[in-house]
């Protein structure tokens, strides 16, 4: 068991490793330009020259992948940040506390859940301003009611257990016990979330970039590139595949990666 | 019954909330229907006119409780783009969008549960690495990419399936129900991985608990050990999963739609936003919105039944 | 249990293997019956066109404002008169017109034996109510302006005469906008009715529109018994279908896309029929400065745009005005500002800016050319040190903010002419028009065009438009581009395609090859 889980930890660690590295590199060095345009070379497939191949602008596609990795990276992270942290907040809440802050929550997530998720992102950014910051913050209060939703089943699956009920006889204090003894437990659960969450903001970031509230052109995320690519599918399908062969990378290294760690802590 | 009751009210809250959020939405996104009706060349006269005409002068409360009645009553009111009523266009459209969430939320559960029950009793066996290591993988690929996937090797190496020559229901349900097979399984594949891995980790660690082995060491069968006890545990969080999946292969389908060109609810939703289509944004929203709800509603009922542990009062 | 397992996992793959073969077999039924539809659509005599937007304004001849929907609605409606390919305008409803010398009345002759689509025949009421709700209704203001100038209209017999307040040279190409309908039936908008080629039949939402032939049609009318427009998505999901092989014809394509067709559909080149350029707003600082504005237009080589975004193709301009004007348009103006980039930095630096400035450039999101445009235009700016950023939105905000506030610094967008007549493109330049988005204000301008719009002969119109254009070109109003060239991919067994001076596809002209 023990020896399975450090298999998915050295995977996951070693594509993830691979993916930061290239990622870091690309903040300080790109093989070209990502956004210099060149006429002679577009829709060129992978060579040595371009190891990913161009695009309609004969732009290398590698230099963007890197470049738009990056960005893609940092984006589903804070994302994925901002949706944890106020979702475990506000599911604890409700699944632990119950009552009429549960009711109150729960209406908001939900109708947040219902409400379709690029209007709100497009009124979020209409208020705010179209910055790669606002965005996040768009994506990042959308992601707030999965975890929210997660956590509060699991809250309310603990607060029945005997050990929590124990723990309350004893006089630990609500907080204590919803973030000291309940919170670990879900952990797991968590983790599983966090790592579909990232998945999610991956496609979310490609969605509203397909959708024109993306990060704009000339610079590239993964997603608006693979939206992009689409047109392109038939001319250059290396656009797409190489796209989304980096897109799934990312996100299988990191999923590997929490795999891993989730085993190991069972294991242990 | 109480607790039914109860439900329904706070349900339509929600989408009292819904409704009133995206009437909203449009006082804050420039734009007005006119732009759409009268193009560029429209004169200012021409322009006031027309939004006179739709009452578009008035403040926004009034409009908003003359549609919210009007809903009331059944009268989605009618659209600015087509000029027809609102609940004929979804009548046509809606269909569409449904079988394609009931096709891929089939698909999620008739594939993931038996596969995440197989993967959690198998574990610690070979099997188990395989379908993990399958399972991670699968997860990895946006829906987005597969649909893109499917129409390039479907469509375009092995020319079995015509991108875009989507049938509705309407002419011929089979060829409808076909064209409909790839782009369910391009929503529900992710899903099957995302719930596979759910309720395998879901089963591991129930497996680990006490009670479990004490099951075990009474002698108890294996498989009755899963059915009565790991499972109905395991599946609560998945069923809370399940049903935020059924929510969102409808929020999903939005993306796919566009990549399979699926004239459904959610282009018109698109299309009705860039043309400011009041009415039609309006009763789309509330229908996807009340579908979320209902869905997630019947997740709690089924969360209780599985269970009684959980009072939710 | 193992063998237990083992089963459960074998029934469950078997499951897969039926539902990946059922899939299969039933999405291979559509394409094996497409074929079977392929040709039995050249038995029935009719096409399937793919349009990359539905026709989602109204229907009504005097209400509908898409570019799109008026391509379609070609087919439909007639006007007395109404342009050939060649930008003639040729009798349709009228059998005949004359002008007198004065240029105040036009005498148009009905056309014996014109019928509506709804079987009713056209009268001389039909015209006068025409023309009656077309002034009071049009959404187009040029139309609503120009049929203001008429004092009286009336019928004599068979004859419809009208009389203008002041001469109008451009008079017929608006009367050619009055499509001709049946006196007061209003449900246009849904159900249009008119007297052409062919009539309509219906609208799927999204999904396609179909026209028919109108059997009672006076002239030679349409040789396809039946057209299909399938709606798509976006340009994106059309050209999927039409490599697929779904589609008979199909319009706008890009250059890319053309080139990258395989499934041997002929590719016939036109033009788009639009100005695009980077419209610049004259109100913003740098660009009130006429050598900024002229340092863009050294600083952007238009044939670098045209080679990375449609391999080459497509029509330098220089000015507002495209080359179907042939009458107008002046080739040697688009080569006014070659491409310099140290005279672009050296105009900079004489109007205060030697380290370039900042802007952003608006674009319309679903205009994919205009995008790539503005994508070449960041890379060509930065060269002379000037950082354009890159504002995408969606076509009502462009619309509303960017065109009715003129709430930006830089715009990639293309004006087409919406009558085949100059002041359709040149007018809204006028300092004081409510369209002059880019805020210019040019005296001199302002003086040729109202000369040019007084005059009664036709070259010295010409002359005081062209004076127009050449103003345009010597401020450098706007970073000119292109026409954009256009595609159009069509069945090989499909004959008579022609393209139009302005953005209509003409159906009636096809026929499949015998």
């Amino acid at each position: 068991m023990k020896k399975k889980g450090n298999l998915f930890l050295y995977i996951g660690g070693t594509i993830s490793g691979l993916m930061t590295a290239l990622i870091i590199l690309g903040f300080f060095w790109t093989p070209y330009s990502p956004t210099a345009l060149d006429s002679s070379a577009k829709f060129q497939p992978p060579s040595a020259a371009h190891i990913m191949g161009t695009d309609n602008f004969g732009r290398d596609i590698f230099s963007r992948v890197l470049d738009g990795a990056g960005d893609t990276f940092i984006i589903a992270l804070c994302v994925v940040a901002i949706g944890c942290v106020f979702g475990v907040l506000i599911g604890s809440i409700c699944g632990y506390i119950g009552g009429v802050p549960d009711l109150i929550l729960t209406r908001v997530c939900d109708s947040i859940t219902a409400f379709p998720s690029f209007l709100l992102a497009l009124v979020i950014v209409t208020i705010l301003g179209k910055s790669t910051a606002n965005i996040v913050l768009a994506l990042g209060i959308l992601f707030i009611p999965s975890f929210a939703r997660t956590v509060r089943g699991e809250f309310a699956r603990c607060r029945e257990l005997n050990y929590i009920k124990s723990a309350r006889l004893t006089g630990a204090g609500k907080f204590r016990i919803m973030f000291v003894h309940i919170l670990p437990n879900t952990f797991s659960v968590l983790f599983t979330a966090v790592t579909i969450g990232f998945n999610n903001a991956v496609l979310s970031e490609a969605s509203m970039s397909f959708l024109g509230i993306g990060i704009q052109p000339p610079f590239a995320s993964l997603g608006s590139m693979l939206s992009d690519s689409q047109a392109y599918l038939h001319r250059a399908p290396w656009y797409a595949l190489c796209t989304g062969a980096v897109i799934i990378l990312l996100i299988l290294g990191f999923s590997l990666l929490s795999e891993g760690l989730q085993r190991m802590n069972k294991g242990d | 019954m109480k607790y039914a009751a109860k439900k329904l009210c706070t349900l339509i809250i929600t989408l009292f909330i819904v409704s009133l959020l995206a009437f909203l939405a449009f006082q804050v996104i420039p734009g007005d229907p006119t732009t759409q009706m009268l193009g560029t060349e429209a004169t200012e006269e021409a322009r006031a006119a027309l939004r006179a005409e739709l009452g578009l002068d008035r403040p926004v409360h009034i409009r908003y409780f003359e549609w919210l009645s009007g809903f009331v009553r059944g009268d989605f009111g009618t659209s600015y783009s087509y000029r027809i009523p609102v609940s004929d266009m979804l009548a046509d459209k809606l269909p569409i969008t449904f079988i394609l969430t009931i096709m891929s939320f089939a698909f999620t559960v008739i594939l993931s549960i038996p596969l995440g029950i197989l993967a959690g009793s198998a574990r610690s066996k070979v099997m188990d690495v395989i379908i993990t290591v399958i399972d991670q993988i699968t997860m990895s690929i946006p829906a987005f990419f597969i649909g893109i996937l499917a129409c390039f090797i479907f469509g375009n190496i092995f020319a079995l399936f015509v991108p875009g020559d989507f049938v509705s229901y309407k002419e011929s349900w089979g060829a409808c129900l076909g064209y409909m097979v790839l782009p369910a399984l391009s929503i529900a594949i992710p899903r099957v991985a995302m719930t596979v891995r759910m309720l395998r980790s879901s089963i591991l660690s129930e497996s680990d608990k006490d009670y479990v082995r004490t099951a075990h060491s009474r002698g108890n069968h294996r498989r009755a050990i899963m059915v009565r006890h790991v499972l109905k545990n395991a599946l609560i969080p998945v069923i809370t999963f399940l049903a935020v999946s059924a929510a969102e292969i409808m929020t999903g389908s939005i993306i796919i739609e566009q990549v399979f060109t699926i004239p459904g609810i959610s282009r018109l939703l698109l299309t009705s936003i860039s043309g400011r289509d009041f009415p039609v944004v309006q009763a789309i929203v509330v229908i996807i919105a009340a579908w979320i709800v209902i869905v997630n509603f019947v997740a709690d009922l089924l969360y209780q039944l599985v269970d009684p542990r959980i009072r939710l009062k | 249990m193992k063998k237990r397992i083992l089963a459960v996992f074998l029934a469950l793959a078997s499951l897969m293997c039926l539902l990946g073969g059922c899939g299969g077999a039933t999405t291979k039924n559509p394409n094996t019956s497409d074929e079977t539809t392929n040709s039995s659509r050249v038995e029935l005599n009719e096409i399937t066109v793919g349009i990359a937007q539905d026709l989602d304004d109204s229907l009504d001849p005097y209400q509908m404002a898409d570019a799109g929907t008026r391509e379609v609605l070609f087919n439909v409606f007639e006007g007395l008169v109404k342009p050939d390919s060649d930008g003639n305008y040729v009798c349709a409803v009228a059998s005949d017109y004359n002008v007198s010398d004065d240029g105040l009345v036009y005498t148009f002759t009905l056309r014996d034996g014109v019928v509506f689509h709804n079987g009713a025949a056209c009268t001389t009421d039909d015209v006068l109510y025409s023309f009656e709700t077309c002034a009071a209704t049009s959404v187009t203001a040029a139309v609503v302006s120009a049929l203001s100038a008429i004092s009286e209209i009336k019928a004599e017999g068979s004859n419809i005469v009208i009389t203008l307040t002041t001469p109008n040279p451009d008079f017929i190409s608006y009367v050619s906008s009055v499509y001709i309908v049946p006196k007061d039936y209003t449900g246009h908008a849904t159900q249009p009715v008119g007297t052409g080629p062919f009539k309509f039949v219906s609208h799927s939402i999204q999904e396609n529109f179909i026209i028919e032939r109108h059997d009672a049609y006076y002239g030679d009318g349409a040789k396809l018994s039946k057209v299909t427009y399938k709606v798509y998505e976006d340009i994106t999901a059309l050209y999927t279908a039409l490599n697929s092989g779904a589609l008979d014809l199909a319009a706008h394509i890009s250059a890319d896309q053309a080139a990258a067709l395989t499934n041997g559909y002929n590719i016939l080149e036109g033009t788009m029929n639009l100005v695009q350029a980077l419209y610049l707003n004259h109100s913003f600082a740098p660009f009130s400065d006429v050598r900024v504005r002229q340092a863009l237009c050294y600083a952007i080589d238009v044939d670098g745009i045209l080679d990375i975004t449609a391999d080459g193709h497509g029509t330098k301009l220089g000015s507002s005005m495209y080359p179907a004007f042939g009458k107008y348009f002046d080739p040697a103006l688009a080569e006014a500002y070659p491409h310099n980039v140290e005279k672009a930095k050296q105009l900079l630096s004489e109007a205060g800016y030697p380290n370039g400035f900042t802007f952003t450039i608006t674009v319309p999101s679903n205009y994919t050319p205009h995008v790539d445009t503005a994508i070449v235009m960041v890379e060509q700016l930065k060269k002379v040190g000037i950082t354009a950023e890159i504002n995408q939105v969606d076509w009502n905000t462009w619309v509303e903010d960017t065109y009715g506030k003129r709430n930006f610094e830089g715009t990639v967008c293309g004006f087409d002419a919406s009558t085949l007549n100059a002041s359709a493109l040149l007018a809204r330049w006028v300092s004081t028009s409510s369209k002059n988005m880019i805020n210019f204000a040019s005296e001199e301008y302002d003086q040729a065009f109202a000369a040019a719009q007084s005059a009664t002969d036709e070259a010295e119109q010409t002359k005081y438009y062209k004076q127009c254009l050449q103003i345009l070109s010597d401020t450098a109003a706007n970073v000119y581009t292109q026409d954009l060239a256009d595609f159009v991919a069509i069945n090989p067994k499909l004959e008579g395609f022609k393209f139009y001076p302005m953005y209509v596809m003409d159906m009636s002209l096809l026929s499949y090859t015998k």
